[in-house]
């Protein structure tokens, strides 16, 4: 069994953090240019770690597959970040600010981490400020707040519909000023195929240059993983189409634990689906919930046009069914509601799998002009796909895969596992529990990349006797080893299907069994048609063109094959958790068509550790407990 | 609908490259232009071919990694649209369609499509940036900024570093994705101590980059998916020249010890 210790420290809560910066080990600025930290991704959680660890002295190397650490998916969120300023006056405070996150992830996450980051949200405001990110101002001059999916008060900063791009660009220059000063090793179009361990500690990881297929070995004193989340296992989904959970998975085969796989947020304001050859799918910030109301037909296969369909005759459920928080009720309860809708026949638009999201009344009250300064890109960006004017028809919406609150384990420090494997942002599990709140993930990316990571890197650092090690080790030459074995592999198979045609039919086995509602007899299921897919996958792919040199084809494939391996670990989680929690809803555990959550049986992050190929993975359990907060029903009535 | 497509193929950097023509049937109004590739690339992995190599990752607009000249425009037929945003029911049945990478030597060809745009985020490092270290920043209400100036700022801010006014200048100029930068953080109070160096060392970074010089053109502006105005580029302009014309200046004298 795994050794799960989650560290936290001891005392109240809301010194917890204070008192373990004081206690923790500090290097020497002399010394701190003698490690040498990898970071691995360049997204939110990895720039900002990247630029804030090289500031302090420590020798950076960051990787990433993407032409410029600019393109990391974080540029795409569009909505917000969250801090608990209380610049409005309306009640808002750390402590609220973490029990509205302990709450929202229905009571599934950690609360000493949860706290911390509500702490340090503040910090991440005037850290972006300070580096000129542009956030909405008001007229004055001040800062402009609103209120986001879930949230009663208005705590969210944003700039436009472009809060994530703002808010990279901000880390990203803070790293590119680090490269200029030569304290920071880019490494682009290089992908990290696998982690090395010496000893039980992580030392290194192998790359691939993607231009030219060249694999090699990097040592490091501490790895840092923050490679985002695996949302793509669905093939269709709000992600990035680079987003994988290779970097992760790897590791994960490596000894890293995999918890809470099972979790995954569904965004209820996505763009339906509308063909076959859809490769993604595109969320509509949910700010638009501010000011839209979500409402399908009262009868089924009423298919008139939504402009004939008179107030009398229409259901805005959100509105009807959780008449406190409405149209900004938390994303998991919002898109069930629009599934039930949908299931129910109500749905709207081509194949019935859409709902509504009216903005006439809002452009009656507050002018046209008003809505278009808050949403209008958004409003373009629908019209573009779509074909359709939201000003003067309602848009339709539908949910769809966003985002996975699981990731790899890691204790208070953000540590996995593996001594020296630390990691952040959504490859983590941490902080969002079984769901996620809007404006949530770009505050914690920061958080962890800015103001956690930085320091407790250098309490492992301080605190760990590491022997020196180079790419001469055996280690480095074993995992190289294995890396060129997979890649000739797929080269060598030259079977019959395209990569993507086993990435789409993984992606329906998981939206099918293992999405937006599960059960027990769909998990069993698509435990048996996973592994007949992993065994066709390697049998039957073709890979053309060759391993030196640009090839996306060879690039997909192993991601593909870790997304099937993982997959069905998440398939094999849900089975487990016999109950309905977050973005985890079993349909054998509801009380009136609301989730019910099981307390007394799974109240425990479930951490799988990998017990080596075709066997079947250890379920380790870390239990949660809840000192700060009433482990309550959560309502939105 | 059924399409002649004109793809540029080229195996490698050094490698000569040459237009080869596909066509493409049952492509529906309503996929994205990189779907139609998509369905290309299935087709001629069936057909035991190597697919087309292009860049792209969010497909909603916003990476910045996609990059096409489509029948010569950069990104394609819709204006303040990147190629991932373009939809097939810009074209006809029938149609022909010419696709071709950025062309730029500062943007050398990897493969096919895909160009190398590592020079943007070297001109980034010249000065793209606040000198901030991360802690002990102020309240970030200390420092107030109208909203007007902010939207301007916002508006140059939008940049996405995609490369297309690059490719649409017919002197391969980076002036607008410059501009942008510079505008962006010349707006702002912080932006202000370091508001002469940067200008000084991103439009020098981009001339060592080997990118050419703006001739007001204009077909920047048109091509922007961000819709980015040339007049980021007069406030670059007006910038340096200050800036040239203080580093000309003698620097006053400063007490010794």
């Amino acid at each position: 069994m795994l050794d799960l210790n989650p560290k936290i420290p001891s005392g109240p809560l809301e010194s917890k953090w204070d008192q373990h910066k004081f206690s923790m080990k500090l290097v020497n600025p002399a010394n701190k240019r003698k490690h040498h930290v990898i970071v691995v991704g360049a997204g939110l959680a990895g720039a900002s770690a990247a630029a804030t660890m090289s500031e302090l002295g420590y020798n950076v190397s960051c990787f990433v597959f993407h032409d410029s650490p600019r393109r990391a998916h974080s540029i795409a969120a569009q909505g917000g970040i969250n801090a608990a300023k209380n610049y409005q006056n309306d009640g808002d405070s750390v402590r609220r600010l973490f029990y509205d996150t302990i709450k929202g992830g229905d009571f599934r996450a950690r609360e000493a981490n949860v706290y911390r980051l509500a702490q340090v949200s503040v910090n991440i405001i005037d850290q972006c400020v300070a580096q000129g990110v542009p956030f909405a101002r008001e007229y004055g001059g001040l800062l402009a707040n609103r209120s986001f999916g879930g949230a009663q008060v208005s705590r969210t900063f944003y700039a436009r519909g472009q809060t994530g791009q703002q808010l990279l660009l901000g880390a990203y220059s803070a790293l590119e000023k680090q490269v200029a000063a030569k304290k920071v090793q880019m490494h682009t179009f290089e992908e990290m195929l696998d982690l090395v361990v010496v000893d039980g500690h992580a030392r290194g990881i192998v790359t691939r240059n993607l231009l030219t297929g060249k694999i090699t070995s990097h040592a490091a004193d501490a790895v840092v993983l923050a490679t985002g989340g695996y949302g793509n296992v669905f093939y269709l989904s709000t992600n990035a189409m680079y987003s994988n959970v290779t970097a992760s998975w790897r590791a994960h085969k490596k000894g890293a634990a995999f918890a809470n796989p099972c979790y995954t947020q569904i965004h209820p304001t996505c763009i339906p689906v509308h063909g076959e050859h859809q490769s993604k799918l595109t969320l509509m910030s949910e700010s638009l919930r501010n000011d839209g109301r979500i409402w399908v037909p009262l009868k089924r296969g009423d298919n008139r046009p939504p402009a004939q369909i008179p107030e009398a005759e229409r259901d805005y459920f959100l509105e009807r069914k959780y008449p406190s928080f409405g149209n900004l009720a938390p994303r998991d309860i919002a898109s069930r509601a629009a599934k039930e809708a949908c299931d129910d026949g109500r749905g709207v638009g081509p194949g019935g799998l859409g709902v509504y999201l009216d903005f006439a009344e809002s452009i009656k009250r507050l002018g046209r002009q008003t809505i278009a300064e808050r949403y209008g890109n958004l409003f373009d960006m629908y019209q573009r796909i779509t074909d359709e004017n939201p000003y003067e028809q309602p848009m339709r919406i539908y949910p769809a895969v966003h985002y996975t609150m699981g990731g790899l384990w890691v204790d208070y420090n953000l540590m996995s596992t593996v001594p020296g494997l630390h990691v952040a942002g959504e490859a983590n599990f941490s902080d969002h529990g079984a769901n996620r709140l809007g404006a949530s993930a770009l505050m914690q990316g920061l958080a962890d990349g800015y103001f956690v990571l930085p320091y407790t890197i250098g309490d492992y650092l301080a605190g760990t006797k590491l022997p020196k090690v180079d790419t001469s080790h055996a280690a480095f030459a074993e995992a190289e080893g294995a890396v060129r074995a997979q890649q000739n592999k797929f080269l060598s198979i030259k079977g019959k299907r395209t990569v993507d045609s086993f990435h789409k039919e993984l992606g329906k086995i998981m939206w099918e069994y293992c999405g937006m509602a599960r059960d027990r007899a769909g998990l069993t299921k698509a435990l048996e048609l996973i592994p007949q897919l992993k065994e066709e996958f390697w049998s039957n792919v073709n890979v053309p063109g060759s391993g030196d040199s640009l090839n996306q084809s060879l690039e997909k494939a192993g991601r593909v094959a870790d997304f099937i391996e993982l997959g069905e670990l998440m398939c094999r989680d849900a089975l487990n958790r016999e109950e309905s929690c977050g973005g985890h809803f079993r349909t054998e555990y509801q009380e009136e068509g609301e989730a019910k959550r099981n307390d007394d049986d799974y109240a425990y992050v479930a951490a799988w550790e990998y017990a080596g190929e075709g066997k079947t993975p250890i379920l380790n359990k870390e239990p949660l407990v809840y000192e700060n907060v009433h482990l309550s029903t959560r309502s939105y009535k | 609908m059924k399409l002649t497509l004109n793809v540029w193929r080229q195996p490698a950097s050094q490698a000569p490259g040459k237009l080869e023509t596909y066509t493409l049937d049952g492509v529906g109004p309503d996929m994205s232009f990189l779907e139609m590739f998509d369905m290309l690339n299935e087709q001629l992995t069936l057909e035991g071919k190597e697919p087309v190599a292009f860049s792209h990752d969010c497909r909603e607009g916003i990476c910045g990694s996609c990059a096409m000249m489509i029948n010569g425009q950069a990104h394609g037929p819709w204006k303040g649209a990147a190629t991932c945003q373009l939809h097939m029911r810009a074209f006809k049945d029938g149609d022909i369609i010419t696709v071709e990478p950025w062309r730029a030597s500062p943007f050398p060809v990897v493969k096919d499509l895909v160009v190398n745009r590592g020079s943007f985020d070297r001109i980034i490092q010249a000065g793209g940036y606040i000198s901030v270290n991360t802690g002990g920043a102020r309240d970030a209400n200390e420092i107030l900024i109208g909203k007007d100036v902010l939207d301007e700022a916002m508006d140059s801010a939008a940049c996405i570093g995609c490369g297309a006014c690059v490719a649409a200048c017919p002197n391969a100029s980076a002036s607008l994705f410059t501009g942008a930068k510079i505008s962006h953080l010349g707006h702002l109070p912080q932006g202000q101590p370091e508001r002469d160096k940067r200008a000084l060392a991103m439009v020098e970074q981009m001339d060592l980059e080997g990118f050419g010089h703006c001739t007001l053109a204009g077909e920047c502006q048109e091509a922007c998916p961000k819709e980015i105005s040339i007049d980021v580029i007069k406030r670059m302009n007006r910038d340096y020249l200050v800036a040239s014309a203080k580093r000309q200046e003698p620097r006053a004298a400063v007490g010794s010890g």
